[in-house]
């Protein structure tokens, strides 16, 4: 008997993006798994070019909507390598305080909004309002003061304007900053709590291993630079990550998905991979609360990275309440002057999901020649569909929805943001469409 | 007591940033969900109720074969459609293509563009369907969406602000940065809604609440001209985020005739 199931998610809810999963399943054996993501393509590096280099930040801020500060503080610093300039430390600490923003953010949009109603069996944050109020509110009111403090540094929360090569337009106002400073010290309480809620929830098993990559700097937990490092042992410059990553062409499918040399493995980057490289750097409220936690962190299932977020929140709330303490003036230089030249640069941050690279080459008439932007759900799609795979293979006796749920929940795990990876995979469209959803 | 209004928010070729601005009212989020059926909206939730809808958000421009058969999909299914943002108003960034070479742009950035469903242009919903209203920005302002969502309940007509930007300068007592610095800004043709927000951090405006109903834009491009600025300089700032607004598409298309984009 040829008995062959298709499992197929039309689309994905509550993750970033549009995208779909196509599973085959032939005699019990799954032989497909395909994370189909049809967001359309938008052209970037395309765009870019001939474009005046000053609007690298402003631009590639655009592919992304819920992590904007990552593509702008990556485009900055790539361009500043290709200038030959440094900017100052002042800049540098307000670069930090402006990315603690976007992780307070983000982090708690994916938790309170988006993931947290699938450990407590709700399909969304409005329907969860309705038994767990408290919550929901506790996690709006510690997103709004990210927000916030976005809005003060980069002038708005989504495509902030702050941003600029060599620093800032202007510098963020100190009397706005220290105004904040009640506001965040309740929400790194509301946090703390929050983070002990989450921290008991029923987590399922752990499917592997991974190989962790992420950032790793010698003074700080890792935001704005530092070194690649894996835990495989990989410890390399950022300007030698194309030597040991690339994007393979996959041949079951039509996707590109980046994976590390020199043996094509896949790895992830992101929360997960953060704490388990880089756990000595978090700040010391995080690393207490994490502590009681009692997660073995080198066991953890991708479902944990929830309590990575939360502790990456807290390790964010904790840094900006010490950057605003110590903010005593603004600085008189807040944008370091440069002359275009032809040149090439390159640099990676760590964006809330995960590493993100650009390289840039420029001319001397200050217009901007090439451009390569690899996003972090990119180089984890390998990995989401390695364990989707496992997951159906140890799942394959569940009746359909219940195992399609699984995979939903897998997947919402990464964070995955598919407006940022659309450009790296080939879209595969099935056109079975119905009413206005998408097929 | 009647049925709470349904509200259903469609995304195409976008960045979710202006879709996310309903998740960043924080304080009224809940209350909103309790005044409307939240119907359909993927990115926060998971259940999904079928259409007819009596207000759909639409973010993200036309830019796939796809997407033309679906956005009139969605305008048959909303009783009341808003577009959201520069994409869906303007075609967005990624209109650039426009005036691009697209079979160049794909096989740039796609080892293989056989594969890619897309069209050469990127287009506002208005170009495809009869838009009903329009909120403008890249985002949108979270406040103006608040003013309309509340309008559309208490039956009122909303009526978002037409006038420029420097009107919100002036509110504000900014100095002028075109006259005083000689920076070149849009905001005397750009439509209010951000509040000034670049002249106040010392920056020029760069359009992305679009062009105002009565912006005339080549006459202020001549003016900067006639200053400082060169063509070269103007064109990527004309023909930026929302630079395939037909005010501001005349504008650059006059700068760059050799690339004009002949619609």
């Amino acid at each position: 008997m040829n008995n062959r199931r298709e499992l197929a998610i039309k689309t994905l809810t509550r993750v970033e993006g549009e995208g779909a999963l196509n599973a085959t399943i032939r005699n019990g054996v799954v032989e497909q798994v395909e994370l189909n993501i049809y967001e359309p393509p938008r052209y970037f590096e395309g765009l870019l070019r001939g474009r005046p280099l000053e609007e690298a930040p402003d631009i590639t801020a655009r592919i992304c909507g819920i992590c904007p500060v990552a593509y702008q503080m990556t485009a900055c610093q790539a361009m500043e390598d290709a200038l030959g300039i440094r900017v100052t430390d002042e800049i540098n600490t307000l670069r930090r305080l402006f990315y603690c923003g976007e992780w307070i953010t983000n982090h708690s949009v994916h938790v309170f909004l988006l993931h947290l109603p699938d450990f407590l069996g709700y399909e969304s944050s409005i329907s969860m309002a309705a038994d767990y109020r408290e919550l929901v509110e506790s996690g709006l009111q510690i997103k709004k003061v990210g927000n916030q403090l976005l809005d003060i540094v980069g002038g708005r929360a989504v495509h902030p304007i702050n941003a600029a090569i060599g620093g800032f337009h202007r510098a963020p106002s100190q009397t706005a900053l220290k105004s904040l400073l009640p506001s965040l010290e309740r929400a790194i309480a509301a946090s703390v709590d929050a983070l002990h809620f989450i921290a008991r929830l029923d987590f399922p098993e752990p499917s592997g291993t991974y190989d962790y990559v992420s950032l790793r700097h010698t003074d700080e937990y890792p935001m704005n630079t530092g070194r690649v490092v894996s835990l495989s042992g990989l410890d390399i410059a950022i300007e030698d990550y194309e030597q040991h990553f690339r994007e393979r062409q996959v041949a079951h499918s039509t996707a590109l998905h980046s994976t590390m040399l020199p043996g094509d493995e896949a790895y992830l980057v992101g929360p997960l991979a953060r704490i388990n490289l880089c756990f000595d750097q978090l700040s010391p409220i995080a690393k207490r609360e994490a502590q009681r936690c009692r997660v073995n962190w080198a066991a953890a299932s991708i479902y944990q990275s929830v309590i990575a977020r939360m502790l990456e929140l807290i390790d964010a709330f904790e840094e900006a309440i010490c950057i605003i303490r110590d903010y005593q003036v603004e600085p008189a230089i807040t944008r370091v002057e440069y002359s275009p030249r032809d040149a090439v640069g390159m640099h990676a941050t760590e964006a809330p999901r995960g590493l993100l690279y650009h390289r840039y080459a420029i001319r001397s008439d200050g217009k901007i020649a090439e451009a390569k932007i690899v996003p972090p759900t990119s180089q984890n799609q390998a990995q989401i569909e390695l364990d989707l795979r496992q997951l159906l293979e140890a799942s394959i006796d569940q009746a359909d929805d219940q195992l399609t749920g699984s995979c939903e929940r897998l997947i919402r795990s990464y964070d995955p943001c598919i407006s940022c990876a659309t450009h790296f995979v080939k879209l595969n469209l099935t056109r079975a469409n119905e009413s206005p959803q998408r097929a | 007591m009647a049925a709470k209004p349904t509200i259903a928010v469609f995304k195409f070729a976008s960045c979710d940033g202006c879709q996310l601005s309903l998740l960043s009212l924080e304080d009224e989020l809940l209350l909103i969900a309790d005044c409307f059926d939240v119907a359909y909206f993927p990115e926060a939730r998971s259940r999904q109720v079928a259409g007819p809808y009596d207000v759909g958000l639409v973010e993200g421009s036309i830019s796939t074969a796809e997407d033309i058969d679906r956005i009139q999909e969605v305008r048959r299914q909303c009783r009341t459609l808003v577009t959201i943002g520069a994409c869906a108003t303007a075609g967005g960034i990624q209109a650039l293509r426009n005036w691009a070479d697209h079979a160049e742009f794909q096989r740039y950035v796609y080892a293989e563009p056989a594969f890619v469903d897309s069209l050469a242009t990127s287009t506002p919903v208005a170009a495809h369907v009869k838009v009903d209203y329009e909120l403008r920005g890249c985002p949108i302002d979270k406040g103006q969406l608040l003013t309309f969502l509340s309008a559309m309940l208490r039956g009122a007509t909303p009526r978002p602000a037409t006038y420029s930007v420097c009107v919100e300068c002036k509110r504000r007592s900014l100095v002028c940065l075109a006259v005083s610095r000689g920076v070149p800004c849009l905001g005397p043709v750009t439509q209010a809604g951000c509040g000034a927000l670049c002249p106040s951090f010392g920056r020029g405006c760069f359009g992305c609440f679009g062009p105002h109903p009565t912006a005339n834009v080549v006459p202020l491009l001549d003016q900067y001209q006639a200053g400082e600025a060169s063509g070269e300089e103007l064109l990527p700032l004309v023909r930026g985020y929302t630079g395939y607004a037909s005010a501001f598409r005349e504008a650059g298309d006059a700068i760059d005739p050799e690339r004009a984009d002949h619609e």
